[in-house]
């Protein structure tokens, strides 16, 4: 690397070629004042505070924007210096309140630091200044203009890093302002409320509504853990006063977001203090009636307007589903609390008597994406030792067990290949089946700016997503064609030579047979399919196989078919193809959904692996794991979660366990899993919330949520990251690890009186750090890892020994399995096409402002103000034939079911295709889905099925 | 007066026409450059002229081509059409009247720098022009002039006119650049600049009209020809807009270097109504203002109006006589500045704003002691401290208003009125 030596204040500094004065002075250890200027943004040079003497030069250079040259002489604090500084924050407080004593920033405020180092008390200037009002028309942020300094670090943020253009500035001169396009209010502009604007406004300009009066920074204790909602796995600081969440900040220094979140990781957090917790709080607890959705109420200053909705569109669901903090059992059809020492007998009870009546292969239990390692570790070793079964599985069942099986087939590992910092040293991004704007919403914004950067970026989905937005190539195939849209490209890219002998030679196997099988697949023939023009075809498959570097991310629109296996392991055949795989900044990328997905899986989650993808039916692993819990193991693969709700409707389950998941929100075909649960004999529920699950249950047993409990959860990159404990537990609800050791010991003690052979199972665990110890010691991916290592950043596995420092990507040199796989695939169609009685095809997924069930983001007054309301998207040749209107509600029914829901009328669906969000309870998606499986993954086909539009 | 170039026919009816234009030797001289001039030639022929940028700052124009790196596409030059100074109003009789030379100028430019897409950004407000423009335009694409292979020399060029939207500081060359890139017309930090990184973050000329329409008269005539005129570092014909208290205002062709008072009293009619001078401003509103005796003194070129203390700029040379209130009249100037500051720079947006409010109060009577003062702190931490140059150009009127008329701005804040009374 290029060094340059300069010289500031007289004494010499190296630089790297190409840095700034100013980031030279700061590796030196000079401070330079500046306002305008962030590490994490281009630099925009307005504020004129960071500028400097340069011997030679005329006038006063701004330090942020001037390339640090050969021999410079610079110079940063003489007295002209100080006194043009002053002079600038002068003119910056004449059009500025000296309110610092009530304002929100004090304490953290750049400008308030400034004038206090530079001994600012009044301006030289006075006169009319201007005089915007307040802007508070939503409950999440409030601008104060009179406080901006309008240093645009809200407009660069916006547009460089998130990629969204929502916020610029407005008017001119003295009277400029930053506004969201023709001043109309956020709501109606392309604001996404991720408010890193805030984050990065200098002052009290912006600022978080939810926390108006609630604890300066001072006052407040920022606690270190990682965002409970999707799984990018931001770092978050929860930020609390009085043992109570004020808000929520990052910082640039975190390893997967830099400081910044999006809307859910910045705002949904109300359902931590919910006011549906019901029961007597301890008495750590403050008053459950100062809850965040009251003190947002409160007027914000003279201009302030609070606007909310009221509740009441879902009031039903809230009353009839609070926060639980005692456990429940139903006795007579009815809820009554109870001790945890009556809840474990009637738990430990009624599932050792179920399992002597049924047999073992009678229970059932899921675990939890939502819960942390520790727990899902502990709750699948119960399974598989006390109640001698391997039917674990949980909600990855739905989402990427396609994933799991496809790229264990091709390389031999089932994860995200890379990690989110390579995205943005890609020269080609490939999304499919995915909307990372909404699902994923960091990584959709690290996809689109490094789109606007200049990577090519080519997006394949029936709907038109942000991202198509940025792409140079869009391919808007039909729902469910996923294998014959990859097979063209691969066709093409062979057909033109352009594939990677090299690659190929070395590193793969199967090619022959997989050429072969492509050759049908030419444009034309998959135009035909798909409903993509040829050219783009061809144009696609240019772009990727000639690019440098190419990522594939994919998601559920690539997963959740009957096809799901064949479409992952197509996706694998293209990145094989062209050799985009085990090397940096290019591979295949499953985007997984919910913050621990990826290590519920790891830590043996499911019904055929044991932690660490360990094989249960192999008998080295089983002999292994028996040893090491004390217990010989059922050797018999257990049942997914799709058929244990298929096996209890047959009566072949009869007790599930379930610990924080809602499949009466998540399953497809709602109806039959409801007729399936109702059958059970006995179901235990373990969660926040008094889900629409919990209420089929027959006991339930309160948890907490991630702020009130310690545990590791792992990424979509693989990274083991630690969330802390920020405040006490609710009420009587108990951490997830130690409700399972409660259990454990409770079980363990009544087989050992029953059986005294029988083996002695450890569940006497004094901290989630003592779990993940024992599953360091089963699992070799996680060998490495241990609470005193995993600091600020985390480790990504594979992390074999204490000395490993983690991996960034996956399969170099060699595949987890040896040699890459190219497989063949061959397009079939999915289970349930349209029909003349069924004529449209509906599609499902998430929106950025809710996530699942909604049990979370559902009781979070901003979320639910921004999307209170399911919804259908339609195209609007289809809703002017059948003669509906934008906003007016329509029945949507398929061969399941039907429900009431609002037409949202769109271009973004193509004709005779139709989306809905499947997070609102009132019209479930999920009553209309199908429930056909994948053959080999058993993942349904959520993402296609028929249904029909009546007015 | 001495013979007209680049006026010559702008008072000719349909001047603005393919068919005039061509009846004037018109589009031999691109010919000329495309067939028998190799790019670095050509580029050699302009320097030789000493032809200077005419749309204010006078840099050379062929070094400015000199300074684009070759081996980097695509390229683009921008012809700057965003006249709006006040005081200055040639370029628009160029676009109106006789928008066929610059084309032309842009062929030649474009060949010269090896560009094949140009813009011409407009200003906003004329509509006519831009309507003339774009028909001029489609004329020399029918004509083959513009498009693919233009004159058999496989070069090709294609010209897209850009309106603006009524902001005088898209005419500032990086912020018309940010404007035509889709943004807010800000300004772009410079270095780098545009000749290496500039629109789209590729190399781009940005040159004026009246720059670009002198190339065609420099290729048909030489370079010898062009230096025949003016003086010997300001070189060749210059438009000098004349305005304000004069009988006949109006647009003058003069050689560079020709005397300001015969400006104003030969082509100018001489101030109206018999009323003595009292002060020039030689180069358009940002100009600093010069007093009757400088005047008397003043040669029309670059290097002379500098000595003088002010600029030559674009040649908008504004006139005013003895009943002027100087207070008034530069509260008028930074009334415009103040408008038209983007606000990007914090001295620039709060400066501004606070000369216009002190220059109100002052102008109504309502100075206060100390604000002369206050005025000349804003403008010196104004100058050479700004992302652009508006800020420079806000704080010159100031400075010299108040440097060559103090006393009107004292006499203003004691006497709470006008020293003229007429």
């Amino acid at each position: 690397m290029d060094k340059v030596t300069l010289y500031i204040n007289g004494t010499a500094v190296q630089a790297q070629k190409g840095a700034t004065v100013l980031e030279a002075a700061l590796s030196a250890g000079i401070d330079i004042p500046r306002l305008c200027f962030h590490s994490a943004l281009p630099p925009q040079s307005s504020c004129r505070l960071c500028v400097v003497e340069v011997k030679g030069a005329r006038g006063l250079i701004a330090s942020c924007s001037l390339p640090a040259a050969q021999d410079m002489a610079v110079t940063t604090n003489s007295e002209k210096l100080f006194k043009y500084r002053k002079y600038i924050l002068e003119l910056i407080l004449s059009n500025h309140p000296m309110d610092c004593m009530t304002c929100e920033k004090s304490g953290e405020c750049e400008l308030q630091e400034y004038a206090y180092k530079f001994g600012i008390k009044q301006t030289p200037i006075r006169g009319e200044v201007t005089n915007y009002p307040i802007e508070a028309t939503d409950p999440l942020m409030m601008i104060e203009h009179s406080k901006c300094i309008l240093c645009g670090r809200c407009v660069s943020v916006c547009r460089d890093l998130w990629a969204t253009e929502a916020i610029d500035f407005s008017k001119r001169g003295f009277s400029s302002k930053i506004s969201f396009p023709f001043d109309k209010p956020r709501l109606e502009s392309d604001c996404v409320f991720c408010g890193n604007c805030i984050t990065f406004c200098p002052t009290g300009a912006i600022t978080e509504r939810s926390a108006l009066g609630k604890g300066r920074s001072w006052e407040v204790k920022k606690i270190p853990s990682v965002c409970p909602f999707c799984g990018c796995g931001c770092n978050i600081e929860i930020n609390t006063k009085a043992g109570k969440i004020v808000k929520i900040t990052s910082n640039e220094n975190t390893p997967v977001n830099k400081g910044l979140l999006c809307v859910k990781g910045k705002f949904g957090y109300d359902f931590v203090h919910h006011p549906d917790r019901i029961g007597k709080p301890s008495a750590c607890s403050t008053d459950p009636s100062a809850d965040s959705a009251s003190f947002v109420q409160q007027p914000c200053g003279e201009n302030g307007h609070p606007c909310y909705p009221s509740t009441s569109l879902h009031e039903n669901l809230i009353k009839s589903s609070e926060r639980l903090s005692r456990p429940m059992v139903k006795k007579g059809g009815k809820f009554h609390e109870v001790s945890w020492d009556e809840a474990m007998n009637v738990v430990s009870g009624r599932l050792l008597e179920m399992k002597q009546k049924y047999g073992a292969e009678a229970l059932g239990v899921l675990c939890s994406a939502k819960c942390t390692n520790e727990e899902n570790d502990l709750m699948q070793k119960l399974a598989r030792t006390l109640l001698g079964t391997n039917n674990v599985d949980h909600c990855a069942r739905l989402c990427h067990s396609s994933t799991v099986a496809g790229m264990v087939q091709s390389f031999g590992g089932a994860a995200m290949t890379n990690s989110i910092e390579e995205i943005e040293k890609a020269s080609c991004l490939f999304v499919i089946g995915s909307n990372p704007t909404e699902n994923h919403p960091i990584i959709g914004a690290i996809i689109a700016r490094t789109a606007m950067k200049g990577a090519k970026l080519i997006v394949a989905d029936p709907r038109a997503i942000h991202l198509t937005k940025f792409a140079s190539a869009w391919l808007r195939h039909k729902c469910g064609t996923d294998v014959a849209l990859i097979n063209g490209l691969l066709n093409v890219i062979v057909k033109e030579g352009l594939q990677n002998n090299e690659f190929i030679n070395a590193r793969t196997e199967n090619y022959e047979d997989f050429r072969n099988s492509i050759e049908k697949y030419t444009p034309e023939y998959v135009s035909g399919i798909t409903g993509v023009p040829k050219e783009e075809i061809i144009k696609a498959a240019r772009i990727y196989a000639s690019s440098k570097n190419a990522m594939i991310f994919f998601a559920m629109g690539i997963t959740q078919h009957t096809t799901g296996t064949d479409n992952v392991l197509s996706v694998c055949n293209l990145a094989l193809l062209t050799g985009n795989v085990g090397k940096e900044a290019a591979g295949v990328c499953p985007l997984r959904g919910q913050n621990n997905v990826q290590g519920a899986c790891d830590v043996g989650a499911l019904p055929d692996f044991y932690p660490g993808y360990q094989k249960v039916n192999d008998p080295n692993a089983r002999g292994k794991f028996g040893k090491a819990w004390g217990i010989p193991l059922d050797n018999k693969i257990g049942y997914t979660l799709t058929e244990m709700v298929n096996f209890a409707a047959q009566d072949k389950i009869k007790a599930l366990y379930i610990m924080g998941e809602n499949p009466m929100m998540s399953d497809p075909d709602l109806l039959h899993a409801d007729e399936a649960f109702k059958k059970l004999e006995f179901m235990v529920v373990q969660d926040i919330f008094m889900t629409e699950t919990a209420q089929l249950a027959d006991v339930v047993l309160p948890a907490t949520t991630f702020a009130e409990k310690e545990g590791t959860v792992t990424n979509t990159e693989r990274r083991v990251q630690l969330m802390r404990r920020a405040i006490q537990p609710w009420g009587d609800s108990k951490p997830d690890w130690q409700i399972i050791c409660m259990l454990g010991k409770k079980l363990s003690s009544v087989l050992r009186r029953n059986e005294p052979a029988f083996g002695n199972v450890y569940f006497d665990y004094d901290s989630p750090a003592e779990i993940m110890d024992e599953i360091a010691s089963l699992s070799p991916v996680y060998g490495g890892i241990s609470y005193d290592r995993l600091g600020k950043i985390g480790l990504q596995w594979p992390c074999p020994d204490k000395n490993h420092p983690g991996t960034k990507f996956l399969h170099k040199d060699r595949f987890s399995r040896g040699q890459g796989r190219f497989n063949v695939v061959e397009f079939r169609p999915p289970a349930e096409s349209a029909d003349n009685e069924y004529p449209f095809t509906l599609t499902t997924g998430r929106v950025l402002y809710h996530l699942h069930g909604g049990s979370m983001t559902r009781r979070s007054t901003g979320l639910d103000f921004i999307l209170h309301e399911g919804y259908v998207e339609v195209n609007p040749e289809d809703a002017e034939r059948l003669g509906f209107q934008h906003g007016q509600h329509v029945n949507v029914t398929s061969r399941r079911g039907t429900i009431k829901i609002k037409a949202n009328v769109t271009d973004k669906v193509p004709p005779g295709t139709v989306f809905i969000p499947f997070h609102f309870a009132e019209c479930a998606a999920n009553i209309l889905t199908n429930n056909a499986l994948d053959p080999v993954s058993k993942i349904p086909e959520y993402k296609v099925c028929a249904v029909r539009i009546e007015v | 007066m001495p013979e007209k170039t680049l006026l010559k026919h702008t008072d000719t009816p349909n001047s603005e026409t393919m068919d005039f234009y061509l009846s004037q030797k018109g589009y031999e001289a691109s010919r000329k450059a495309l067939t028998s001039y190799e790019p670095a030639k050509l580029i050699d022929e302009v320097k030789g002229s000493g032809l200077r940028g005419r749309g204010g700052a006078g840099f050379s124009t062929g070094m400015k081509w000199s300074f684009v790196p070759k081996d980097i596409f695509p390229k683009y030059l921008v012809c700057n059409a965003d006249e709006s100074e006040p005081g200055t109003f040639k370029d628009r009789a160029l676009i109106e009247r006789y928008p066929h030379s610059v084309i032309e100028g842009i062929i030649i430019a474009c060949w010269a720098v090896q560009i094949n897409s140009a813009f011409i950004y407009i200003r906003g407000e004329f509509t006519l022009g831009a309507k003339k423009l774009q028909k001029a335009i489609d004329e020399a694409y029918q004509k083959g002039f513009l498009g693919k292979n233009i004159f058999g020399s496989k070069f090709n060029l294609d010209i897209t006119v850009h309106r603006g939207a009524g902001a005088y500081i898209c005419g500032e060359e990086t912020g018309l650049l940010t404007s035509i890139e889709g943004y807010r017309g800000y300004p772009k930090i410079k270095p780098p600049f545009p000749a290496i990184q500039g629109l789209f973050a590729k190399p781009t000329v940005i040159n004026n009209v009246e720059t670009l329409a002198n190339l065609p008269y420099i290729l048909n005539n030489g370079a010898q020809w062009f230096k025949s005129m003016g003086t010997e570092k300001s070189p060749g014909p210059k438009i000098f807009c004349v305005s304000g208290h004069v009988n006949k205002p109006g647009l003058y062709e003069l050689p560079l270097g020709t005397p300001c008072m015969e400006i104003i009293n030969n082509y100018g009619g001489g101030v109206w109504k018999n009323r003595k001078l009292k002060a020039v401003i030689p180069g358009g509103s940002s100009a600093p203002v010069l007093t009757a005796a400088q005047a008397e003194k003043l040669n029309m070129d670059y290097e002379a109006v500098a000595a003088a203390g002010s600029m030559l700029g674009s040649g908008g040379l504004i006139v005013m006589d003895e009943t002027v209130c100087m207070v008034n009249a530069l509260y008028n100037l930074i009334r415009f500045y103040h408008h038209e500051s983007c606000g990007q720079c914090t001295p620039c947006r709060y400066g501004t704003g606070w000369l216009d409010k002190i220059l109100h109060r002052m102008e109504h009577g309502n100075g206060k002691q100390g604000d002369i003062e206050l005025m000349l702190n804003i403008c010196d931490n104004m100058r050479g401290k700004t992302i652009c140059v508006l800020a420079d150009a806000a704080a010159m009127p100031v400075q010299s208003f108040i440097k060559n008329f103090r006393d009107e701005f004292e006499y203003h804040i004691k006497e709470h009125k006008c020293t003229v009374t007429i």
